[in-house]
């Protein structure tokens, strides 16, 4: 069990942080949302991996696992998951006002208007 | 124990949600209730400074539990001094948003404000690791909010990068509370101390990694090189106002190294050494990208963004020794540093506002010209520092604490030339936006406000001057934060007696931690 929640872990992280290097929005969400699956899972882990115990102790329990990072897991994914809808929104309001999806920022962040030249714009338009 | 350690963080939760629910569509009552609640809260402030001065760690335990099981907020010097600092800048800028007309170009600012404060002061407050990430969600939350208020395309696009980014730290963030977590066994601060020192020195290997995951993730915050890549655009499109009250957001990123790597990872520690040697490298890279930054921009809100970055490094290299006089130049520094980069950000937001954009260029010249020419003036000597004002105490201190430093021939070298380099990219801008405009000739005059009406582009970049409903309100706000730059260059004493008994509590560790684990008689 301990190889199979590791390497899930690993490949969840993997592809995370692949997808979070891309430079459109919905591949970045993507990559957030299975960075945030990993950390969950990791959380989980913190509390060591026991099978079959209760977390809470009671009469004749004989061993226990550990609540508190089930807890964790719980808070971390409620802010995860508000994260991800404010980033949707907020990708898809740059989307509508820009026109595209790319997560870099334009020249035009950088350079005032006029002193991108037609062929220095059209190197950075659409990839 | 006095149920006020509570405040600054219930006083915004309450007037957030009331703001959203009772006021939405009548603006002057938002900015009544706003402006009393934050007002209020530097009158808490203040008095838990006072509070604090005697030198005791107080302890508010949440629900009257137990401490490692109950989450405890801790007040001590430093706690107290950051709260003050929030609540006064937060005051001073958003009065300023209201005289510069910023706060009516898009719903919710009031509301997104207060929240953004409760998240700083609870992250100030806090005594528990995870409470702490839980804080960090809140103000980081209500800042994306807040920075893309006003919307327009370059805003929004800046945005998608800012929570990209922090949501990246956010679950680095949870990674390094869960390793720590793992070897510890505990969250609370306190108790994690105990836990870290009574540790065989064998045993440290995870441990070191959750200190420097930790330093990564303070790090992100505070914009340290090289993990600063968020910052020039976020800042830079970002409104004024909101820019300048990110200031104390890089702060709270320092907070977090201070109060970690000296309350649980301390100096004797397996895990220090290898913390200060990251950060002083960072540190100084940090400093010089920031200084060379300025010079290299074209873009105001960028020159500041790459100024407040310039100034982190300096925070950070005195952060960097923990030692009791680093640590009390740091204080002195950060104070100083985020009233410094918070006019900055206001006067080149007022530039923008004269000017109809933040470029960098060759233009007529502004109406009210030697007026923001002087407030640029003080608030660029403020900030790369030369006399008379409090940044060049600031680096003196920050010099002469690390004057027996190994590295103090690097330090030295990279803090005078940068300075240089820095005093050489403002006084550049400077010309250029004040003296050689009168070249083209005068701009012609804006068309008057009352007879034009609000007209409320919400896509420009810049609020403009004609829209502006108070312009005095503004201009005195500047004023205000300048005055306290001129106030701890003319207190420089206290504030470094202040700045030196807050670091003598930080490096003993003991009394905090004896605060929140004895003397628990009475509690569940």
């Amino acid at each position: 069990m301990e190889l199979l929640l590791s390497s899930a872990i690993g490949m969840l992280t993997a592809a995370g942080v692949y997808l979070i290097l891309r430079r459109r929005s919905f591949a970045v969400v993507l990559g957030m949302t299975m960075l945030s699956y990993a950390i969950n899972l990791f959380l989980f882990s913190t509390g060591r991996l026991v099978v079959n115990a209760p977390p809470v102790l009671r009469d004749g329990a004989a061993s226990y696992t550990d609540p508190l990072p089930q807890a964790l897991v719980l808070t971390a994914i409620v802010i995860s998951f508000g994260m991800t809808a404010v980033v949707v929104m907020m990708a898809l309001g740059a989307f509508l006002e820009g026109g595209d999806d790319r997560v870099d920022m334009p020249r035009a962040d950088r350079l005032p208007a006029d002193s991108l030249s037609a062929d220095r714009m059209s190197g950075d338009g659409d990839a | 124990m006095s149920h006020l350690i509570i405040a600054p963080v219930v006083l915004p939760a309450v007037i957030g949600p009331l703001i959203i629910l009772w006021m939405r569509h009548d603006l002057l009552l938002q900015r009544v209730f706003s402006v009393a609640a934050t007002a209020a809260l530097a009158g808490v402030a203040l008095y838990l400074n006072l509070l604090a001065a005697g030198g005791e760690v107080q302890v508010y335990r949440l629900g009257n539990w137990a401490a490692p099981f109950g989450i405890v907020l801790m007040l001590d010097r430093l706690a107290a001094l950051m709260l003050l600092l929030t609540a006064l800048l937060a005051l001073a800028v958003q009065l300023y948003a209201m005289g510069s007309g910023w706060d009516r170009k898009g719903r919710h600012f009031h509301a997104l404000w207060q929240f953004q404060l409760m998240g700083v002061c609870g992250a100030f407050l806090t005594g528990d690791a995870f409470n702490l990430f839980v804080f960090f969600e809140i103000l980081l939350i209500a800042s994306y909010g807040l920075m893309i208020h006003g919307g327009g395309e370059m805003r929004l696009r800046a945005g998608v990068q800012y929570i990209a980014y922090n949501l990246a730290g956010s679950t680095l963030f949870l990674a390094a509370l869960g390793v720590l977590y793992s070897v510890t066994g505990t969250l609370n601060m306190a108790d994690m101390a105990l836990r870290v020192a009574a540790m065989p020195a064998e045993d440290t290997a995870l441990l070191r990694v959750g200190a420097v995951l930790l330093m990564l993730v303070f790090a992100i915050k505070a914009a340290l090189v090289p993990l600063h890549f968020w910052l020039p655009s976020t800042y830079a499109n970002a409104p004024g106002p909101v820019a300048a009250l990110f200031a104390i957001m890089t702060k709270v990123g320092v907070y977090g190294i201070i109060r970690f790597f000296t309350l649980v990872f301390p100096q004797d520690a397996v895990t220090q050494s290898v913390v200060a040697d990251l950060l002083l490298p960072a540190a100084l890279f940090t400093l010089a990208i920031g200084q060379v930054g300025i010079l290299g921009t074209r873009h105001l809100g960028r020159l500041a963004a790459f100024a407040a970055i310039g100034s982190i490094g300096t925070l950070m290299i005195a952060v960097a020794q923990f030692t009791p006089q680093g640590t009390s130049a740091a204080v002195y520094y950060l104070v100083h540093s985020t009233l410094a980069a918070g006019a900055l950000f206001l006067v080149m937001d007022m530039i923008g506002a004269r000017r109809g954009d933040l470029w960098l260029r060759l233009d007529r010249v502004m109406p009210g010209n030697g007026l923001v020419a002087a407030l640029y003036f003080v608030a660029a000597i403020a900030v790369v520092g030369m006399p008379p004002f409090s940044g060049f105490v600031g680096k003196l201190l920050v010099m002469q604490a690390t004057g027996g430093a190994p590295a103090m021939v690097w330090i030295w070298a990279i803090i005078l030339i940068t300075s240089l380099v820095a005093i050489y990219a403002l006084s550049r801008a400077g010309t250029i936006l004040f003296w050689k405009s009168f070249e083209l000739g005068l701009a012609p005059a804006p068309p008057a406000a009352a007879a034009a009406g609000p007209k409320l582009e919400p896509d420009e970049p810049v609020q403009d001057l004609g829209d502006a409903p108070a312009n005095w309100l503004a201009v005195a706000s500047v004023v205000l934060l300048l005055s306290g730059i001129v106030a701890l260059t003319a207190f420089a004493g206290p504030a470094m007696r202040l700045a030196e008994a807050t670091a003598a509590q930080l490096h003993d560790p003991d009394a905090y931690v004896s605060a929140v684990l004895e003397g628990q008689e009475g509690t569940k």
